[in-house]
């Protein structure tokens, strides 16, 4: 209602309810769905009927309880297809090697920003068949980052916890798994391709949820971004785990360099025991999967022709 | 894990013996079978003398009372109005309880008062639900505390002194806290952090905790913590007030996934927990869980985004002026999830919600606001 004489200006000024949404959510849209068409174009794959493919979990009111929101990941999924196929020109060997069912993928970290990830997810979806919806577990503090924070469990990402997990495994679905963490993604290219410790957690969560584990050897990611450096004061101002120095910066190269991707799956291990068993017996289990992905990405390394060939 | 021997023993208080016209006339007097299910075996322990009931109605006496403080809240009263049809319901509040069911016996007391043990002394108590938390932000710390751990306290003292068999704490999964490293879904054995950021919570941490110690230390009462998230409805609170407002504030960039529970829901789940038999701790779960922005387009409202400390900023003047009831340290809620699982409840308590999302939502906006 106007208020008449009122004092404060514009009192009685109502905004006009809109029809259904507003323009730029309707423009947002729009543009995402011709994404989404020219990848699938470009691909050759029907990103939609993926997307359609997968099993998901809703809950009462048809949400997934942890946020996986289609709508957004199609989206995300025309965009990271076409870094797949196009940019990095992926080749995958072995995905027929995932079991159905509830799998822990385990590989190597590398990179500086978790493209491997996406790279992973998205063999998981366009290659794998029937498509699996792989679910990553992401540090704590994007939790705090604004837009991440949204953006993230509309993917379908988890904020990292055991009990996370666990419910995730329960359900059977697939999780994707960095053991190395932060430790791994940060290296500095001196240190390409030598894995650094892997974490017990992830040995423990497949003995107690009796789910297996596939590694997964993940080559062409540490020439994305090299890093020459660590500067660790502003990574503690910034609360970042590392800040690394890359010398492309300060050419003004913000995208990562096409490097071409390889990701190679092997054999799913089923480890049985004790899930609360002493530290040394889990790091056996957790040496043999380490040390099967070091062999794994020595091989890979080997048999590659060049890092953009 | 081990229970502690009990710290009080059962104390043998002198009562009244009941004369023997009395005990002829509460046999002979229908026995309505409540949600205890027992019903005749103590009628000759503690049959309160006549001169004390005051109710005009009062139930069959054998049947033991539910006392229930906090009664003059909205859910207070939903609790009182489904409970006294089975049970005999006492009410303790400050307030005045002035349309109530006429066979409810009410109080208007201070909890800490004396007339609280005579409550205990003169009536047959066979449990008590405690929904009197004080919540209000405006009062004074030093107010809070009095009101919420004190009168506890008292309360939990003459409930192991008359060894009253059940006792149903209203706690709040509030009280876990939202925390960025939260899981999806916390379990009754999660830590409550909740005070960690928001000091406003630490007297309804300090509650929950005061009520596990009684948990462990007086083993022959069957003690009950439920931990709902947030209750929402016509009931008067954060969640619901938030829910209600045209234009609610939400935090740029962050849209975390919230879940809501009907008020009737959580007095289902209070009806439940007071089975005998029944004890420990409950999350209480609604209808389905999905991010803040749907649920505030769903129920009407517009959301206006701001940037956190800019949020954070104007709530904090806002408050200081009284123009606003949300203190600035609720805006976690808005950023970050705290959510619960409620399979414990399920399996044990035998609850499910059954009113819908969309029930939920159209009664919490039966109460809208209209600022114009």
């Amino acid at each position: 209602m106007a208020q008449r004489g009122s004092i404060v200006p514009f009192a009685g000024w109502r905004r006009p309810r809109l029809l259904g949404e507003s323009p730029l959510r309707q423009v947002a849209r729009s543009v995402g769905d011709r994404v989404v068409r020219f990848a699938e174009d470009v691909i050759g794959q029907d990103i939609d009927a993926r997307i359609a493919g997968i099993k998901t979990y809703p809950n009462e009111v048809g949400q997934d309880p942890f946020g996986f929101d289609p709508d957004t990941s199609r989206y995300a999924l025309a965009l990271a297809a076409l870094l797949h196929r196009r940019y990095f020109r992926t080749q995958v060997y072995g995905i027929e090697r995932v079991p159905s069912g509830r799998v822990l993928i385990v590989a190597n970290h590398s990179g500086q920003l978790p493209l491997d990830a996406v790279m992973i997810a998205c063999a998981l979806m366009l290659d794998a068949d029937p498509p699996r919806f792989p679910r990553s577990m992401v540090e704590t503090w994007t939790a705090e980052l604004p837009f991440i924070s949204t953006l993230y469990p509309r993917l379908g990402q988890v904020v990292g916890s055991p009990e996370n997990a666990r419910r995730l495994l329960r359900q059977e679905e697939s999780l994707i798994v960095f053991p190395e963490g932060a430790r791994g993604i940060s290296k500095t290219y001196d240190q390409r391709y030598q894995l650094t410790d892997f974490g017990l957690g992830f040995v423990r969560l497949a003995i107690e949820t009796s789910a297996p584990i596939v590694p997964v050897a993940v080559i062409g990611g540490e020439e994305q971004y090299p890093s020459i450096g660590d500067f660790k004061p502003l990574a503690r101002l910034l609360r970042m785990p590392a800040f690394p120095v890359m010398p492309q910066m300060f050419f003004g190269m913000v995208a990562p360099l096409p490097t071409k991707y390889r990701l190679y799956f092997g054999e799913p291990f089923r480890f049985e025991g004790d899930a609360d068993d002493d530290d040394s017996a889990i790091e056996e289990k957790v040496w043999l999967v380490k040390s099967t992905i070091q062999s794994m990405v020595n091989r890979g390394l080997r048999e590659r022709k060049g890092v953009f060939l | 894990m081990q229970q502690p021997e009990p710290s009080r023993r059962r104390k043998l208080t002198p009562r009244k013996l009941p004369q023997a016209a009395e005990i002829e006339a509460s046999v002979r007097a229908p026995v309505a079978r409540g949600v205890f299910g027992r019903s005749g075996d103590v009628a000759v322990d503690r049959t309160p003398s006549p001169t004390t009931t005051t109710g005009v109605h009062p139930k069959p006496a054998l049947e033991g009372a539910v006392l229930v403080t906090g009664v003059c809240g909205r859910l207070g009263k939903l609790l009182a109005r489904e409970l006294h049809r089975t049970d005999r319901v006492v009410g303790v509040d400050r307030r005045s309880f002035s349309d109530r069911p006429k066979d409810i016996v009410h109080h208007q007391v201070d909890m800490r008062r004396k007339k609280m043990k005579d409550i205990f002394r003169g009536r047959h108590i066979r449990a008590v639900v405690h929904l009197g938390v004080l919540h209000d932000r405006r009062r004074s710390d030093r107010d809070r505390h009095a009101w919420n751990i004190v009168a506890f306290q008292k309360l939990l003292d003459y409930m192991s002194q008359y060894s009253v068999p059940k006792l149903v704490v209203l706690s709040g999964a509030n009280v876990y806290g939202p925390q960025p490293n939260n899981p999806q879904f916390l379990t009754e054995d999660a830590p409550l952090l909740g005070a960690q950021h928001f000091g406003g919570m630490r007297d309804l941490v300090e509650l929950d905790m005061l009520a596990q110690s009684f948990f462990w230390k007086n083993p022959d009462t069957d003690t009950v913590i439920l931990r709902p998230c947030h209750i929402v409805g016509r009931v008067h609170n954060a969640a619901s007030n938030y829910l209600r407002l045209d234009r609610p504030i939400m935090v740029m960039g962050f849209d975390p996934m919230m879940q809501i529970v009907h008020e009737k829901d959580v007095v289902h789940a209070i009806q439940l927990a007071l089975r005998p038999g029944v004890r420990g701790i409950f999350n209480i779960r609604g209808p389905g869980e999905m991010p803040l922005s749907h649920m505030v387009r769903r129920v009407g409202g517009r959301p206006r985004t701001i940037p956190s400390p800019l949020a954070r900023m104007a709530l904090d003047q806002l408050w200081k002026l009284r123009l606003s009831s949300f203190p600035s340290e609720e805006l976690d809620h808005l950023r970050y999830v705290c959510m619960v699982d409620d399979a414990r409840a399920r399996a044990e308590l035998g609850y499910a919600p059954s009113h819908s999302i969309d029930r939920v939502l159209r009664d919490v906006r039966r109460l809208r606001y209209r600022l114009s």
